[in-house]
C-alpha cells in the first residue's frame, strides 16, 4: 500500500467560542478520496481551510509528506490546489488571461496552447476571449476547474465542487476526479450531492458530531 | 484542548483577584499623598502662580499615555510570537486606560496652556504628538470594535499597535522638526522654570498613583475578559454559579 | 519569485486598464479636493502659494486612501485573494506587488496632475519641481502603509472609514516632510533635509510595511 501523503493529528477547531471538532485524526493516501460530510455549520469548510493552511488550528497539526505544513508552506502550496465557494476567477479578465495569472502565481511559464486545450476540454472553446463577467456561473466554475487541471497539483481540496453545475458539468467533474485519483492524486472534498465514482476507494469522514452544544 | 493555554487564564484570574485590592488601595493612598504634596507642600510658582499645579496631573498622564502604548505593543508582540491568549487580553484591557490618560494629558495641557500662553491650544510638538497618539489609540479600539471574531481581532489589533510603535518616535521627531521650523523660538513645555525637588517628588508620587490605578483597572478588565472568553469552561461556569 | 511578482503586477495593471472609470474617480477626487480650498480661503495669490504645498499633499493622501480600501477587497470578494495566498509565492511579495501596482496606478497620475494644480495655487517653478520630487518619494509610502490598513480592515463593516482612521495618523511624517520640502524651497531654506528624511521614511516603510501587511492579510483571511 502506498504511504499516506496527507495526515491530520489531533486537530481541533473553534469558531467564535464554539468548538466545532476536536481530536480529529485521519490519513489520506495517494489515489484516495476523502469525502467530508456533516450538516451546515458543522465545520466542513473550516476543516478544509485548515487543510489548506489558510486557517490555523486551535490544536493539532496537518502533515504533508510526513512534515507539518506550517514549516513548508511554499512546497505544500505548490502541490495543493483549493477550490472554495468563490471561484477565484477575475470577472474583467477572459478565461485565458485567468489561467495565465494562475500559472504566474505558481511561478511557472505560461503555455497558451496547453491552457487553450484545457479550456476546450472544459467545453469553453467558444468563450476564450470573452471577459468572464459575461459567462454563466457554471462556465466560470469550469474556468476555475481548468486552472485546477493546469496546475497539475497532487492534492485537490474541493469545497462543494458540484454546486451550481448542470448534469453535464457534474459528469465532467466526476470524470476529472476519477482521472486524478487513478493518476495517483489525492482529493479531499465536501459535497451535498452524491458523487458517482465506481471502483474508487472513498473514505468518509463525519464532522460536527463531537460539537459541544453552546449555551443557546 | 491544549491544557497549557487554558490553564493560564484560570490561574491568572484568581491571582488578579487577590492583587486588585492591594493595587486599588495603593493607588488611593499614593494619589492622596501626591495631591497633598502638589497642593500644600509645593511652593507657588513666581511666574505662573497657582496655575502651574496642573502639571501634577498633566505630566504623569502624558507619561502614562506613552508608557501604556509601549506595554500594549509588548503584550501584542508576545501574543503574536507565542500565541498566548492572556497577552492579547492584557493588550485589550490596557487600551481604554491608555486612551483615557492621553485624553487627560491633552485636556490638562489645554487648561494649562490658557493661562500660560493665552491660548487653549498651541501646535506644540508634544501636544501635537499626544493628539496623534490619541488618534492611534482610537484607531486600535475602533478596529477591535469592528472585528467580531476574537482571534482575528486580537491579532489585527496587535499588528496595528506594532506598526504604531515603530511610527510613534518618527511621528514625534517629525512633529518636533515641523514645530521648530514653523514656530521658531516660541513657547515650549520644556522651557518651564527649573523644577524644585518637591515638585519632582509630587510628580513622581502622582505617576506611581497612576501606575497603581492602571494596574488595578487593567486587572479588573482582564478578569472580565477572561470570564467572557472562557465562559464555556467548567471553572468559569462554577464561578458564575457561585455568584448567582 | 520573479514570475510571481510579474504576474501580480501584470494582473493588477490589466484590471485597472479594464476599469478606467474607477481609476478616473481617484484622480478627479484629487483635483476636486485641491480646487475646493481656494473657494474656501479666498483667491489671494500669496495666501494660496503659502498653503498650496500642504493642501496638495493632504489632497494626495486623501486620494490615495480613497482607492486603498479596494486594494484587497475586490480580490477577497471573488476568491482570488485566497488563491494568491495559497500559491507558492511568499505573501510578502504578493503584498509588495499589489502595493507597487497601486502606486503605479494611483500614485503616478498624481505626479502628472500635481504641477497643474501647483500652477492653480500660484507656486513658483522651483517649488513645483520640489513638489514633484517629494510626491515621487512620498506616494509609495502612502501605498505601502495603506496596504497594512487595507489588509487589517479587509471585509469589515465600514472598512473604508476605519481604514482612514487607522492609516491617516501613520501618514503624518510623510505629510510633514513632503509639504515641508516645498515650503523649504519657497522660504529659501532648501529642501534637501526634508527630502532626505522623506527618503529614509520611504526605505523604512518599504522594509517593514509589507511584512506587517502580509501578516495582517493572513489574519484577516483566517
Amino acid at each position: 500500500m502506498t504511504t499516506s501523503l496527507l495526515s491530520v493529528h489531533d486537530l481541533a477547531c473553534t469558531r467564535g467560542d464554539r468548538l466545532l471538532f476536536k481530536g480529529l485524526n485521519f490519513t489520506v493516501r495517494a489515489g484516495e478520496l476523502l469525502l467530508v460530510q456533516g450538516g451546515n455549520g458543522q465545520g466542513k469548510t473550516s476543516l478544509l481551510r485548515l487543510l489548506t493552511g489558510l486557517a490555523r488550528p486551535e490544536a493539532g497539526e496537518v502533515h504533508w509528506r510526513g512534515a507539518s505544513i506550517t514549516g513548508q508552506r511554499a512546497a505544500y502550496h505548490a502541490e495543493m490546489m483549493y477550490l472554495g465557494h468563490a471561484n477565484g476567477v477575475k470577472d474583467d479578465l477572459n478565461p485565458v488571461e485567468n489561467l495565465r495569472f494562475a500559472e504566474g502565481l505558481q511561478g511557472r511559464a505560461f503555455n497558451p496552447g496547453l491552457a487553450t486545450a484545457m479550456l476546450e476540454r472544459m467545453g469553453l472553446s467558444r468563450c476564450l476571449d470573452l471577459p468572464c463577467r459575461v459567462l454563466s456561473f457554471g462556465q466560470r466554475r469550469r474556468v476555475a476547474l481548468a486552472a485546477l487541471l493546469l496546475a497539475g497539483a497532487t492534492l485537490w481540496i474541493l469545497d462543494e465542487p458540484l454546486t451550481g453545475l448542470d448534469v453535464h458539468a457534474v459528469a465532467l467533474m466526476e470524470e476529472l476526479i476519477r482521472d486524478h485519483l487513478l493518476a495517483g492524486g489525492l482529493v479531499v472534498a465536501t459535497t451535498h450531492q452524491a458523487l458517482n465514482l465506481e471502483g474508487i476507494p472513498v473514505q468518509r469522514l463525519l464532522v460536527g458530531n463531537v460539537a459541544i452544544p453552546g449555551p443557546a | 484542548m491544549n491544557l497549557y493555554t487554558y490553564a493560564s487564564p484560570a490561574h491568572f484570574y484568581h491571582l488578579a483577584g487577590r492583587l486588585i485590592p492591594w493595587f486599588s488601595w495603593g493607588a488611593g493612598i499614593l494619589a492622596l499623598w501626591g495631591l497633598y504634596i502638589s497642593f500644600f507642600l509645593a511652593p507657588t510658582d513666581f511666574q505662573q502662580s497657582e496655575a502651574y499645579r496642573i502639571i501634577f496631573i498633566h505630566v504623569p498622564a502624558a507619561w502614562m499615555s506613552m508608557f501604556i502604548y509601549l506595554v500594549m505593543a509588548f503584550w501584542g508582540a508576545i501574543g503574536l510570537a507565542f500565541n498566548t491568549r492572556l497577552s492579547f487580553m492584557m493588550a485589550r484591557a490596557l487600551a481604554p486606560t491608555g486612551a483615557m490618560f492621553t485624553f487627560v494629558a491633552l485636556w490638562t495641557g489645554a487648561l494649562w496652556g490658557k493661562p500660560m500662553w493665552g491660548a487653549w491650544w498651541v501646535w506644540d510638538a508634544r501636544l501635537t504628538s499626544e493628539l496623534i497618539l490619541l488618534f492611534l489609540y482610537v484607531g486600535i479600539i475602533a478596529l477591535w470594535a469592528a472585528i467580531d471574531d476574537i482571534r482575528r481581532g486580537d491579532r489585527a489589533g496587535s499588528l496595528l499597535t506594532l506598526i504604531g510603535v515603530i511610527n510613534v518616535p518618527i511621528i514625534y521627531f517629525s512633529v518636533k522638526w515641523w514645530n521648530t521650523l514653523h514656530q521658531g523660538a516660541s513657547v515650549s513645555l520644556t522651557k518651564a522654570p527649573s523644577m524644585a525637588a518637591i515638585m519632582l517628588q509630587g510628580m513622581l508620587v502622582m505617576a506611581f498613583a497612576a501606575w497603581f490605578y492602571t494596574i488595578a483597572v487593567v486587572l479588573v478588565r482582564v478578569r472580565r475578559i477572561i470570564l467572557e472568553r472562557e465562559r464555556q469552561t467548567e471553572w468559569v461556569k462554577a464561578i458564575l454559579q457561585k455568584e448567582t | 519569485m520573479h514570475r510571481f511578482l510579474q504576474a501580480v503586477l501584470w494582473r493588477d495593471l490589466t484590471l485597472a486598464a479594464r476599469r478606467r472609470g474607477d481609476w478616473l474617480i481617484a484622480q478627479f477626487f484629487f483635483v476636486m479636493v485641491a480646487s475646493l480650498f481656494p473657494l474656501g480661503v479666498g483667491p489671494e495669490p500669496q495666501m494660496l502659494a503659502r498653503i498650496g504645498p500642504g493642501v496638495l499633499w493632504v489632497a494626495a493622501t486623501l486620494a490615495s486612501l480613497l482607492s486603498l480600501s479596494r486594494l484587497f477587497a475586490d480580490d477577497h470578494r471573488d476568491g482570488s485573494l485566497e488563491h494568491m495566498l495559497l500559491s507558492s509565492g511568499p505573501t510578502v511579495l504578493l503584498v509588495l506587488g499589489k502595493s507597487l501596482a497601486h502606486w503605479l496606478i494611483y500614485g503616478i497620475p498624481l505626479l502628472v496632475i500635481a504641477p497643474v494644480l501647483g500652477l492653480q495655487f500660484n507656486l513658483p517653478t522651483d517649488a513645483i519641481v520640489t513638489l514633484e520630487i517629494s510626491l515621487l518619494l512620498g506616494t509609495p509610502i502612502l501605498s505601502l502603509l495603506g496596504g497594512v490598513g487595507a489588509a487589517l480592515t479587509l471585509g469589515l463593516r465600514g472598512g473604508g472609514i476605519l481604514l482612514t482612521l487607522l492609516i491617516l495618523p501613520l501618514y503624518v511624517p510623510a505629510l510633514i516632510f513632503g509639504a515641508g520640502a516645498v515650503d523649504g524651497v519657497m522660504a529659501g531654506t532648501g529642501a534637501e533635509a526634508h527630502l532626505s528624511l522623506l527618503g529614509a521614511f520611504l526605505v523604512l516603510s518599504f522594509m517593514i510595511a509589507p511584512w506587517i501587511a502580509a501578516a495582517a492579510l493572513r489574519v484577516s483571511l483566517e
